[in-house]
């Protein structure tokens, strides 16, 4: 392998992580969706809201750290799929807006539209926001209409856009497709039971406590039957791989399963992941604090193996449906070998920042919020 | 097709100004404040006193009321390069994505990190830990301005790249170059020194009004005391940095001086004009027709942009019609150049189309910037790629009055501030500021004046880079995405109700708790 095929490999690693601790932080939006399902009275909802809200500010940030490094790693996905599934990133980024904003204006007096309204905005967020990401990066497997060609710049005006859209439907046409809604109600319902564990963990109140475990058995059914359905559709479609020394790419059966017995250690990950997750469920089912623990470890060890099985050993991880020739591999999509070694460099401060991280967490978070906590003041949303 | 594109690009444009100017309403206070809140909280740190505690608590939730949608426009404004401008995303991703990358690594997650212990840690956390916490955070959003602006310094200046036609994109060839160029520079230190000015001007109005009523004397008077000082240095410094930003602006960006200037004919000591009234755009054909009346000081636009009061400052006219004697080309000329490079682009894929090597290789010889022939077309042909997509020479000119009128707005505002900071250390420090009433109100006036001169400021930047989403690479016109206008012009209408309808909430909590005081501390 040379220099630039590890470093797309790296950065294909890292961009996969990113998304991976995504998913994990999406728990935020898990609980904003539940809020009024695990609290019931004004103060219960305050010490969700207020749980979650310590955390909201690092679920956006590697949101946006994710597409910062997808551009500079990546950027012909970032043209393609940006400029191409424009509706469903719009919806997205909306969503996303409405969270930032209502953890701190709810219940400042006079913030115009009322506590109420700020909730829905959370609510909103909390369940469109997994949904519609869970959506986007099912098109990753199934692909997507689109048409590539850098030579487009010989034209002019509208022709010379390189990256094109077959379809009036501009991301909407990922709606159409079943696996897609799998991919993204497993990642809503997973947000959802990472948040009843993650609260279970954080707040210290036993009738909240009490609707958590209630909640996460209903939950845990329905996200275990729709997963294991998008795992072994997965297994079972074909994928679409690139000759690495032609760069043709042709379809290939059982692609993502080959992918898995072509890297045991990814299967591995995901294997662990898997098991991981449910052993959280089966802890969260019986009232274990720590399950959180295992749920994140176990999410982040999944999303990170699903989108290695993506990207890795020659996949094309944005198929074209309308031109298999403009499907995008690591190789044919990546910045050049100059930008990729510089972000190389940079990238080695990741785990300082996971560090500071860490140890910011540990200190807020080292005891559990009561209601007490709350009644005495001190800053809350 | 080609009409509903050009509708695309104006929409698309109209609604990246719109999120830009929702963003910057609210970022430069995060910029400024930032510091000034730790600041105050290590005056507490050091002294123990803990009305520096209850100060420190009261600007920081002013800080977080308007933190939250700076964050959320943020978001908007970094998928919008991909959404609705994909094809300059793929022409600079691999230089313009650096940069973005490096703001989410570095700076963004050392400010929500630690946002949440300077919030939360009271009590929680030991005191020097918060007081650090506090400083990570003002760093953190100074640092993400810094590789933001580097960014965009790019698109006004391109530096540190090559074009690799196997790609057909800038690809980096020089970090150091990008990240550190006098553009790149110069835009963070001004940028960031008139976002502590506004922030100053904010916390000096807001005190200035609880003086005027008689309310929390102590706490408006030294928080002006911290603030007023720190303004001033800042806008001194801002002024400075404005004066490199010209001096840099005639070197590289010719036409946008020119256009700030509305400097027609170029000419050897050319004045500066104070004040001036332009006319309609038909009758701007020369320096003797541009105004209904000016005020010039002589000699110091050329002085200011070259530091030689002899200088020959170009002109409109001369950078549109050329000027031998000057070394200027002809627009139309430039024009030439690069219709022959997107014509070489073209036969290079007719080349590749019917899999005839040899062209294809010919061609790919021309852009070999190691070979003599190839850093002669790089230089004579290249550089000049992005005129090829114009029709017409006078799209090389941005809008003449919105740049003349701003550009003094955020001059004559900024000169003002100046004086008013002075104005105030000084009666404040002797304990005669609250004397002086019609001072106070000033003061209070002087907060929507930050802003607006905020704006001003930004937009002689980016309107004065028109017609160029990259400075002579790629226009706007060419750097959209293919995507329906009516798709545009809807998000362009939702972000419209939705900022506006957020900036209603923000100023209403805002205005609210600044009724309320510190007394909740």
């Amino acid at each position: 392998m040379d220099t630039l095929s590890l470093l797309q490999h790296y950065w294909w690693f890292l961009i996969s992580l990113l998304g991976a601790l995504l998913v994990f932080l999406l728990f935020v939006q898990g609980g904003q969706a539940l809020l009024y399902r695990l609290g019931y009275t004004e103060e219960e909802r305050n010490l969700i809201v207020n749980s979650l809200g310590r955390k909201w500010e690092l679920t956006f940030t590697t949101l946006v750290t994710f597409g910062g490094a997808f551009f500079a790693s990546f950027p012909l996905f970032y043209s393609t799929s940006f400029g191409g599934a424009v509706y469903v990133w719009m919806a997205i980024l909306l969503c996303f807006v409405l969270q930032a904003v209502a953890y701190e204006y709810r219940r400042k007096p006079s913030n115009v539209f009322g506590e109420r309204t700020y909730d829905i905005f959370l609510m909103i967020n909390g369940l469109a926001g997994p949904l519609l990401l869970g959506m986007a990066v099912g098109t990753l497997f199934t692909g997507a209409p689109f048409t590539v060609d850098r030579l487009n710049l010989a034209n002019e005006g509208g022709a010379a856009v390189i990256s094109q859209w077959a379809t009036p439907w501009h991301g909407l046409d990922a709606v159409a497709n079943p696996r897609n809604w799998a991919l993204g109600l497993s990642v809503a319902l997973l947000a959802m039971i990472l948040a009843c564990q993650f609260l279970a963990h954080d707040i210290d109140d036993e009738a909240i406590r009490s609707r958590i475990r209630t909640c996460l058995r209903r939950l845990a059914g329905g996200f275990v039957a729709v997963f294991v359905i998008w795992l072994l559709t997965l297994l079972m479609a074909d994928g679409w791989t690139a000759d690495p020394a032609t760069g043709v790419i042709s379809v290939e059966p059982h692609k993502y399963l080959h992918n898995l017995l072509a890297m045991p250690v990814v299967a591995i990950l995901l294997a662990v992941g898997v098991i991981a997750v449910l052993c959280s469920i089966g802890m969260a089912w019986v009232g274990r604090r720590r399950a959180i623990w295992f749920g994140g470890s176990g999410t982040v060890l999944t999303v990170l193996a699903l989108l290695l099985l993506a990207g890795w050993n020659h996949t094309a991880y944005y198929p074209s449906t309308v031109d298999m020739q403009a499907s995008l591999t690591i190789a044919n999509s990546s910045s050049s070998l100059f930008t990729l070694r510089t972000m190389f460099w940079v990238s080695l401060f990741i785990p300082v920042v996971v560090a500071y991280i860490w140890y910011a967490w540990r200190s807020l978070s080292r005891r559990p919020i009561t209601r007490e906590e709350l009644r005495d003041g001190g800053h809350q949303y | 097709m080609f009409t509903d594109y050009l509708s695309t690009v104006d929409w698309s444009r109209a609604q990246f100004a719109l999120t830009a100017i929702y963003h910057w309403l609210f970022v430069p206070l995060t910029l400024g404040l930032g510091p000034l809140i730790a600041i105050m909280e290590t005056l507490y740190v050091r002294t123990g006193d803990d009305f520096w505690r209850r100060t420190t608590k009261f600007w920081m939730r002013l800080f977080g009321v308007n933190f939250a949608i700076g964050v959320a426009t943020g978001l908007i404004l970094e998928f919008e390069f991909g959404t609705n401008w994909s094809n300059y995303s793929h022409f600079v991703g691999d230089i313009f994505g650096a940069p973005l990358a490096i703001e989410g690594i570095f700076a963004f997650f050392l400010e929500s990190t630690f946002i949440a212990v300077m919030y939360f840690g009271w009590g929680k956390v030991s005191r020097r830990f918060h007081l650090t916490a506090t400083w990570l955070t003002a760093i953190g959003a100074n640092l993400s301005a810094w590789w933001i602006l580097v960014a965009n310094a790019w698109m006004q200046h391109p530096v540190g790249c090559t074009f690799n036609l196997e790609t057909v994109r800038n690809e980096m060839s020089s970090f150091s170059e990008v990240a550190l160029s006098p553009v790149a520079v110069n835009k963070f230190l001004h940028t960031v020194t008139s976002s502590f000015t506004l922030a100053a001007l904010f916390v000096v109005g807001v005190s200035a009004w609880y003086l005027l009523r008689g309310r929390e004397k102590r706490m408006a008077s030294k928080s002006i005391a911290v603030a007023s000082i720190f303004g001033l240095l800042s806008a001194l410094a801002t002024a400075w940095s404005g004066d490199r930003s010209g001096a840099i602006a005639a070197t590289t960006q010719p036409m946008k001086l020119a256009a700030m200037e509305a400097l027609y004919d170029g000419e050897q000591g050319a004045p500066l004009t104070v004040i001036g009234v332009l006319r309609p755009e038909a009758e701007r054909t020369s320096n003797d027709e541009a105004f209904h009346f000016r005020i010039d000081i002589p000699k110091l636009l050329s002085l200011m942009s070259f530091r030689d009061t002899e200088a020959f400052v170009p002109g409109i006219n001369d950078l549109i019609e050329g000027n031998p004697e000057q070394g200027i080309l002809p627009a139309a000329e430039k024009m030439a150049r690069g219709r022959a490079v997107i014509d070489t682009l073209a036969r290079y894929r007719t080349a590749r189309d019917a899999g005839d090597t040899q062209t294809m290789q010919r061609i790919a010889a021309l852009f070999d910037g190691s070979t003599p022939q190839g850093e002669e077309f790089l230089r004579e042909k290249f550089a000049y790629f992005g005129y090829g997509y114009l029709d017409s020479p006078q799209q090389l000119v941005p809008n003449v009055p919105l740049l003349f009128y701003s550009f003094r707005v955020m001059v004559g505002a900024g000169c003002l501030f100046i004086l008013l900071l002075l104005l105030v250390w000084w009666y404040n420090r002797r304990d005669s500021l609250t004397a002086k009433r019609w001072l106070l109100h000033a003061c209070v006036w002087c907060i929507p004046l930050a802003y607006l001169a905020s704006q001003a400021g930004w937009i002689v930047a980016e309107v004065g880079r028109q017609p160029w989403a990259i400075r002579d690479l790629m226009p706007v016109s060419i750097a959209a995405s293919k995507i329906p206008s009516g798709s545009v012009t809807t998000t362009f209408i939702l972000f419209l109700v939705l900022f506006t309808a957020l900036l209603i909430a923000e100023l209403s909590i805002l205005l609210r708790q600044i009724k309320i005081g510190p007394k909740n501390e």
